[in-house]
């Protein structure tokens, strides 16, 4: 009963979901969501190691998603402290009021 | 029965995604991120990846979302408020965002021939053993540099993040 | 491959049944102890020594009014306790209870399924769980509710680690991930037990220290006491919901309890093997009871015992003949001594409860982060030290 699905459907998927973040990042103006849409990227990039760790029936594909976990997680941790701190010194999560660095 | 389990957890993510794009409050998206983050542990399942899904579930799900939600519930910022937005923009906006996810699925699926298929249990390689196995022999330096990295990390959020001492 | 379905909708069934009642008359055990260790009686009004209390508690939780404020964040006050009882008894599905047996002519496990890798579904189910309490504090509104939600889920994200990492160690000596292997490894007498055979007593000491915080219990409980933040994060529950969140604390205490048993204390393993005569331990234990219960029936304390007693000593005496009968022997033994393994780890956390004070909230993060964490990691360290060197 076990049917096949096709490889290129995963990468679809993969494809689909980046563009969703990468159309988050650039359409919403709260900080927080910008960030989650740049987690969303890194999902859906996991997802491509994965399916290319399939293909190639390695083990590399999954060492990649692992250290790309890693990384997020670290970047999570630093970005949400940076966070934190200017919303206590601007009192706002809004991107376009964080702009004392234009000309 | 394997297609099913990838359309309906398939499904789930994208659904999930779009609202962690469109939803107001942060901690809607936030939710909706885990859910996107679940579903994609089982799709991990399906390739064979098991301890990657596990780590996914343990660590970006249980972990790093949740350090999300404390600091969305913390800041307690409130939702977005809707800006000046242009007519042009919301009519145009989505069929060309549903254009070009159609033009870049129709061009992934033409790469790949047809005989490449998926199936659950056609990878074994995905263990925790074999895992560990490459994370401590052939991975060994960017294993060292990432938890140098971590700690980088740590020192950095708690700098950041504290009350400034007189 | 029918067979299988049928098979595992069986196992679901009588394992969610077994697991529904458990967490009824565990609440019961717990009153019932604590009740003894203040030298009082305990619920024994309803019936039978309290023997129905459960079922009162239920049908009150059911009929009483389902409040939903009208100052909550709907989707997520409904969603939240739903969370929280379904990673709790998810992670149940992969407890072994006993060895591969045989139902009518069929070979499987006593086991709902047994995944490769057990412990990670365990502990990523239980981190999942977080989210449970937090969105429950975040939707109430309420400033105490949020309060004691954040410190929960930071108290609980806290003790993952101590956990995890105290985890780590037995699973480096018996170099598996999945719960079977595990209990297969610590095959054979009493010293062949992880706590034994490894020296994983720093290990379990540790694991049942971040199991109390991770399940918020007595002394870690702080978040969710009454007296301290007006019930915490499920101030605005009330019936079923309120309901829920109870079970899931319990449906907690009872999983760790089984990853206890399973990691540390070898399972359905008997302390020593069955040729040796230890499928005769539970029987004497059940005609002892029986013999006991009906010596006092015939010297009752209170007038009721006079009936009571005895119909109890006559039910022990009767489970403990079921315990002689071979033709079940293969299912009843193994799951006695598991039984009694959780237990015992159950009858500590409630001990526990009835005896020590509660941590304050900044003693209690402290003591996971400068404390615990320290020694869980030089006992990881330590174990892979000797595992290497010998």
């Amino acid at each position: 009963m076990t049917g096949h699905i096709p490889l290129s459907w995963f990468l679809t998927l993969s494809a689909v979901l980046f563009s969703l973040g990468v159309a988050g990042f650039i359409f919403r103006r709260n900080i927080i969501t910008m960030f989650m849409s740049i987690e969303l990227i890194l999902n859906a990039v996991n997802l491509s190691f994965i399916t290319f760790a399939y293909q190639r029936q390695q083990v590399a594909g999954h060492l990649f998603a692992f250290f790309v976990m890693v990384v997020a997680a670290a970047e999570a941790a630093v970005g949400l402290a940076i966070i934190l701190t200017v919303f206590k010194n601007r009192g706002t999560l809004n991107i376009d009021d964080m702009d004392s660095m234009k000309n | 029965m394997d297609v099913i389990i990838f359309l309906v957890f398939a499904l789930i993510a994208v659904v999930a995604a779009i609202n962690v794009v469109v939803q107001r409050h942060p901690i809607s998206s936030a939710i909706s991120l885990v859910a996107v983050m679940g579903s994609l542990a089982v799709l991990y399942l399906l390739l064979g990846a098991e301890f990657i899904a596990a780590a996914q579930v343990i660590v970006y799900a249980g972990a790093i979302m949740v350090l999300f939600v404390f600091v969305i519930m913390l800041l307690n910022a409130g939702g977005e408020t809707k800006a000046g937005r242009s007519i042009t923009a919301s009519l145009l906006g989505v069929p060309v965002l549903v254009a070009l996810l159609a033009l870049l699925a129709f061009f992934t699926a033409r790469i790949y021939p047809p005989d490449t298929e998926v199936r659950f249990g056609g990878f074994r390689g995905g263990t925790a053993a074999a895992v560990g196995r490459a994370l401590f022999t052939t991975y060994l330096l960017p294993f060292e540099i990432t938890s140098i990295l971590i700690l980088i990390a740590i020192v950095g959020a708690i700098v950041l993040a504290r009350k400034e001492l007189e | 491959m029918d067979s299988f379905i049928v098979i595992s909708l069986i196992k679901i069934f009588v394992v969610f049944g077994a697991l529904m009642t458990i967490l009824a008359y565990l609440q019961w055990v717990e009153r019932k102890v604590i009740a003894h260790i203040q030298v009082r009686p305990g619920p024994y009004r309803v019936g039978p020594h309290g023997l129905l209390q459960p079922l009162a508690d239920v049908i009150k939780l059911i009929t009483k009014e389902d409040l939903v404020p009208p100052y909550v964040n709907k989707p997520l006050y409904l969603a939240a306790p739903f969370l929280a009882i379904t990673t709790a008894l998810l992670s149940i599905s992969v407890i072994p209870f006993g060895p591969a047996i045989q139902v009518a002519g069929y070979p499987t496990y006593m086991q709902l399924t047994d995944l490769n890798f057990g412990v990670l579904f365990v502990l990523g189910v239980s981190s999942i769980g977080v989210y449970g309490i937090a969105l429950a504090g975040w939707s109430s509104n309420n400033k105490y509710a949020l309060l004691g939600g954040l410190r929960s889920s930071a108290q609980m994200i806290s003790y993952e680690l101590p956990l995890s990492l105290a985890i780590a160690a037995p699973l480096l000596i018996s170099n598996t991930l999945s719960l079977r292997k595990l209990v297969d490894s610590q095959y054979g007498w009493l010293w062949n037990w992880n706590l034994f055979h490894g020296f994983q007593y720093v290990s379990f000491i540790v694991f049942l220290i971040a199991a109390f915080a991770e399940t918020n219990r007595v002394p870690f409980d702080l978040p969710e006491a009454e007296n301290e933040l007006v019930a915490g994060f499920h101030t605005e529950y009330s019936s079923m919901k309120f309901a829920s969140f109870f079970m899931a604390e319990y449906a907690n205490m009872i999983t760790v309890s089984c990853m206890a048993t399973l990691l540390f204390l070898g399972g359905w393993v008997a302390p020593w093997p069955a040729a040796y005569g230890s499928g005769y331990v539970p029987v004497a234990v059940f005609a002892a009871a029986g013999l006991v219960a009906l010596f006092h029936g015939l010297h009752p304390a209170r007038k009721r015992d006079r009936y009571s007693f005895p119909v109890v000593g006559v039910v022990f005496l009767i489970v403990a003949a079921v315990f002689l009968v071979p033709l079940t022997q293969n299912i009843l033994l193994p799951l006695f001594w598991f039984c009694a393994k959780t237990g015992a780890i159950l009858f500590l956390y409630i001990w526990v409860r009835g005896t020590l004070p509660r941590f304050r909230y900044d003693q209690l993060m402290g003591f996971a982060w400068k404390f615990l964490f320290p020694i869980a990691m030089l006992n990881l360290l330590a174990t892979g030290l000797v595992i290497a060197a010998f």
